[in-house]
C-alpha cells in the first residue's frame, strides 16, 4: 500500500488541479469513514513531508476477548473511523456487538461434546472443576485496626522531612556535601559494593565495566582498568589495608588483584561460579562472596589461592566484613540471614557459623563492626525490613533495633565519635547519623536524588563518601574532629607511648 | 536427641501433612497481615519458625479468628475436600478488592487409604516453606502501596457437597477487576501440594 501513497503524493504535487480544500468529503470518503478505514484528508495529501495520518493499524479488529479485562495491549490512539457524532470508535467493539446482537436469534445449542470441552477448559484453567467448588467465608470478621491507625506503609512512603530537633547538636555538621563527583554509568544494583577508600587516600569507584581511582589529596583521576568483554561489569572493589593493592570482583566470577603503583594486574583468581558482589580483607586473606551464596577465602600470597569455602547462604552474599581484630567474619545475604564465621576451622575441618541471625526481614547488605567495642556488629536490612540492628556476636543477643523507615544500603561506624552513619533509599535517599548506644538521630544528610548505594570513609575518619543511583559521589564532612579535641587526642596517644617508654627504663 | 531422629524418619502421614499445611497457612497469613500493614506492626511479635524469624499477631480477637480458620482448614485438609485458600485485601472505604493472595491446594486422595507414611524429610519441607514465606516477605518490593485502610477476608474453596459448618457462610470469589498476577513458589509434602500466587490491582497510571 505504501507505494501508492507515494505515487499519490507525487501526483498531488505535480497536478495543477488540486482537490478542493475544506470541501465536504466525497461520497466514497464518507463510506470509507463509516467502515472505520482512515482516509487521508486532502490537506495532508498535499504535504508529503509531514507524516500523514495514515495509521498502520487501520481497520482495527478489537482484539480483546469478551469479558476479559486487564489486556496489556496498548491501542495506539488514532482518529480512524471517526465522524461528527462519534469522533473515536476505537473503544467500541463493533465486531463483538455484532456477534452478540445476531447471536440472540439462534438458540444456544450446545452439543454434549462442546459442554465436555468447556468443562475440560475450566478444569484446566482453574485447576479444579469450578462448578463443583463452593466458596466459604468465616463470618464475623475480626475487629479492624483501630481508628486513626494509618497503614504503616503509607507512612513509610510519604514520610515528610522530620522537623529539626529542638536540642542543639553537639557539633556543627555541614548539611551540604563538601564535594560532588560525577559517577556516570554507575550500576544501580543494590547488591554490589562499588566504592572503597584506601588508607593512601585514593577512592576506587567501579563504573559499569571500568574502575577509576580518585586521589583525594590531588583531585587527580586515573582509570585503572576496563573489562575486556563489554557485557561484563565490575561488581565489587576492596582495598587491602596498606592501600597498595586493590581487589576487584567481576560479573564473570573472577577476583582480580591490581597493583596501584604499576597499574598492573597481579593476579586473576577464579574459583567462583557466579558474580562476586562482596569482598573483605583480613591481612593476607581476601574473602569474596558470590551470587551463589558461597564465600571463598583466598590466600593471595600462594599460587593455590582458594583455601576455604564457607557455605552459609542460599542467595547472593551482599554484605561481607571482617572484624577489626580479624577474629570474625560477618556476612549478610539476600536470604535475610546474617552469619558470623570464625577465622579458624572447627574440629570437623569445616567452617560453620558461630552465630546466625534471622531477625531481618530483608536482604542484609549493611554490615559494620564497632571500632571501639569489640564483638559489636551493626546490620541493616533492605526494603522489606528497613531496620538497623546492633548485635553482640559472642552472646548472640540483639542489643538494639531501630526502624529506619527506608532501605538500608550501608552502615559505617565513626572512629572519631561514638556514632554511626547509615545510607538509605526511597523516599528521601538520605544519610542518617545515629548516636550510639542511645540510637538517637544526630542529623540527616540530604542531597542525593536517587537511592544511596554505598558508603565509604576516609582514612582520617572525617569524611564519608556516598555513591548513589543518581550517578554522583558526594563527600560529606560529617565526622570532622574539632582541632582542639584533635590535639588532645593526639596528646593522649603519645602520652600512652611515653608511659610505656618510662616503664621500660 | 533420639526422639528427634525418629520423628524425622517417621515420614509424612495424611494427618501430619494436614497439620504442616495448616501451620503454614497460619504463619503465612500472619506474615501477609504484617507485611501489607493491615494491622499496626506494634501488635506483632517475633517467633522462630522454619529457621526464620516470623511475625505473628498478639491481638487476641484476631488470633482467635485465625485459629478458627486454621483448625477448620486442618479438618478439611485431612478429608481432602479443600481446594484453595484466598486472602482478600480490600479497602474499607469502598470495599474494592486491592490484593488477592491465592493458595491452591492439590491433595493426593490415595493417601487416605494408605497406612504407610510417605518418605519426605521434615527438613526438606521446611526449606520449601521457608522459601515461600521469604518470597511473601519480598513481595513488598513490587506490590503497589495500599493507600487506604484495608481489611482482609479469608475465602476457602471446598467441595460443592460439603455441609456448611456453623459460623461459616457462602461467598463470592471477590476477584480483582484489573489485575496483575505473580506466581510464587510452591511446596509439597507429597500428600498435599500448595501453589501460591498474588494478584494485585494494576495501577491506573502506567
Amino acid at each position: 500500500m505504501a507505494q501508492f501513497v507515494f505515487e499519490a503524493d507525487l501526483h498531488g504535487l505535480l497536478k495543477l488541479d488540486t482537490p478542493i480544500p475544506n470541501a465536504p468529503p466525497a461520497r466514497w470518503q464518507r463510506k470509507a469513514k463509516e467502515s472505520g478505514v482512515p482516509v487521508p484528508s486532502p490537506a495532508t495529501a498535499l504535504s508529503p513531508m509531514k507524516p500523514a495520518n495514515r495509521s498502520h493499524s487501520s481497520s482495527k479488529t478489537p482484539s480483546r476477548t469478551p469479558g476479559k479485562s486487564g489486556s496489556k495491549i496498548q491501542n495506539t490512539p488514532t482518529k480512524a473511523g471517526g465522524d461528527r457524532y462519534i469522533p473515536n470508535r476505537s473503544t467500541m467493539q463493533l465486531e463483538m456487538a455484532n456477534f452478540l446482537l445476531t447471536k440472540e436469534n439462534d438458540p444456544a445449542e450446545e452439543s454434549p461434546t462442546k459442554k465436555e470441552q468447556q468443562k475440560a477448559w475450566a478444569v484446566n484453567l482453574n485447576g479444579f472443576d469450578i462448578e463443583e467448588a463452593k466458596i466459604l467465608r468465616l463470618s464475623g470478621k475480626p475487629q479492624n485496626a483501630p481508628e486513626g491507625y494509618q497503614n504503616n506503609l503509607k507512612v513509610l512512603y510519604s514520610q515528610k522531612l522530620t522537623p529539626g530537633s529542638s536540642r542543639k547538636n553537639g557539633r556543627y555538621i555541614p548539611s551540604m556535601p563538601d564535594r560532588i563527583l560525577d559517577a556516570p554509568e554507575i550500576r544501580n544494583d543494590y547488591y554490589l559494593n562499588l566504592i572503597d577508600w584506601s588508607s593512601q587516600n585514593f577512592v576506587a569507584v567501579a563504573l559499569d565495566n571500568s574502575v577509576y581511582l580518585w586521589n583525594h589529596t590531588s583531585g587527580e583521576i586515573i582509570q585503572l582498568l576496563q573489562m575486556d568483554h563489554p557485557d561484563d561489569y565490575v561488581s565489587s572493589v576492596s582495598w587491602i589495608k596498606e592501600g597498595n593493592y586493590l581487589a576487584v570482583g567481576t560479573s564473570n566470577a573472577e577476583v582480580q588483584l591490581w597493583d596501584i603503583q604499576q597499574q598492573k594486574r597481579l593476579r586473576n583468581m577464579t574459583s567462583h561460579s557466579s558474580r562476586v558482589g562482596s569482598l573483605s580483607w583480613n591481612s593476607y586473606i581476601l574473602s569474596s562472596g558470590a551470587r551463589t551464596g558461597h564465600i571463598h577465602h583466598h590466600d593471595v600470597r600462594v599460587a593455590e589461592h582458594h583455601v576455604a569455602t564457607l557455605a552459609g547462604h542460599t542467595q547472593e552474599v551482599c554484605g561481607l566484613k571482617w572484624s577489626l581484630d580479624g577474629r570474625y567474619l560477618a556476612s549478610g545475604g539476600n536470604d535475610n540471614l546474617v552469619n558470623i564465621w570464625p577465622c579458624t576451622q572447627g574440629d570437623s575441618g569445616d567452617f560453620a557459623p558461630v552465630q546466625t541471625f534471622t531477625q531481618h526481614q530483608g536482604a542484609v547488605k549493611a554490615v559494620a563492626w564497632c571500632p571501639w567495642q569489640s564483638n559489636v556488629l551493626a546490620t541493616g536490612g533492605g526494603t522489606s525490613d528497613r531496620h538497623i540492628r546492633i548485635w553482640n556476636v559472642c552472646s548472640g543477643a540483639c542489643l538494639s533495633a531501630v526502624d529506619a523507615h527506608s532501605q538500608v544500603c550501608s552502615i559505617l561506624w565513626s572512629t572519631n565519635y561514638k556514632e554511626f552513619i547509615s545510607g538509605h533509599g526511597f523516599a528521601q535517599n538520605q544519610l542518617v547519623i545515629w548516636k550510639y548506644p542511645t540510637m538517637a538521630k544526630v542529623t540527616e544528610l540530604r542531597g542525593h536524588t536517587a537511592r544511596v548505594l554505598n558508603l565509604t570513609m576516609s582514612p582520617d575518619g572525617a569524611t564519608v563518601a556516598s555513591a548513589a543511583a543518581d550517578e554522583t559521589l558526594r563527600l560529606w564532612r560529617c565526622f570532622e574532629m574539632d582541632p582542639v579535641k584533635k590535639k588532645e587526642k593526639e596528646k593522649a596517644n603519645s602520652a600512652k607511648s611515653s608511659i610505656i617508654h618510662q616503664g621500660i627504663r | 536427641m533420639a526422639k528427634q531422629l525418629s520423628r524425622d524418619q517417621q515420614g509424612i502421614t495424611l494427618r501430619g501433612s494436614a497439620e504442616i499445611v495448616a501451620e503454614f497457612f497460619s504463619y503465612g497469613i500472619n506474615s501477609i497481615l504484617y507485611q501489607r500493614g493491615i494491622y499496626p506492626p506494634e501488635t506483632f511479635t517475633r517467633v522462630q519458625k522454619y529457621g526464620l524469624t516470623l511475625l505473628v499477631t498478639t491481638d487476641p480477637e484476631l488470633k482467635n479468628y485465625l485459629n478458627n480458620v486454621v483448625e477448620q482448614m486442618k479438618e478439611w485438609l485431612y478429608k481432602c475436600i479443600v481446594q484453595r485458600l484466598v486472602v482478600v485485601i480490600s479497602s474499607t472505604e469502598n470495599n474494592e478488592v486491592l490484593e488477592r493472595w491465592q493458595f491452591d491446594i492439590e491433595c493426593d486422595k490415595t493417601a487416605k487409604n494408605e497406612s504407610a507414611p510417605r518418605e519426605k524429610s521434615q527438613k526438606a519441607i521446611q526449606d520449601e516453606i521457608r522459601s515461600v514465606i521469604r518470597q511473601i516477605t519480598a513481595t513488598v518490593t513490587f506490590l503497589p502501596l495500599l493507600e487506604t485502610a484495608c481489611a482482609f477476608d479469608l475465602l476457602i474453596y471446598t467441595d460443592k457437597d460439603l455441609a456448611v459448618p456453623e459460623k461459616w457462610e457462602e461467598s463470592g470469589p471477590q476477584f480483582i477487576a484489573n489485575s496483575e498476577e505473580v506466581r510464587l513458589r510452591s511446596f509439597t509434602t507429597t500428600v498435599h501440594k500448595v501453589n501460591s500466587m498474588v494478584a494485585y490491582k494494576k495501577d491506573s497510571f502506567p
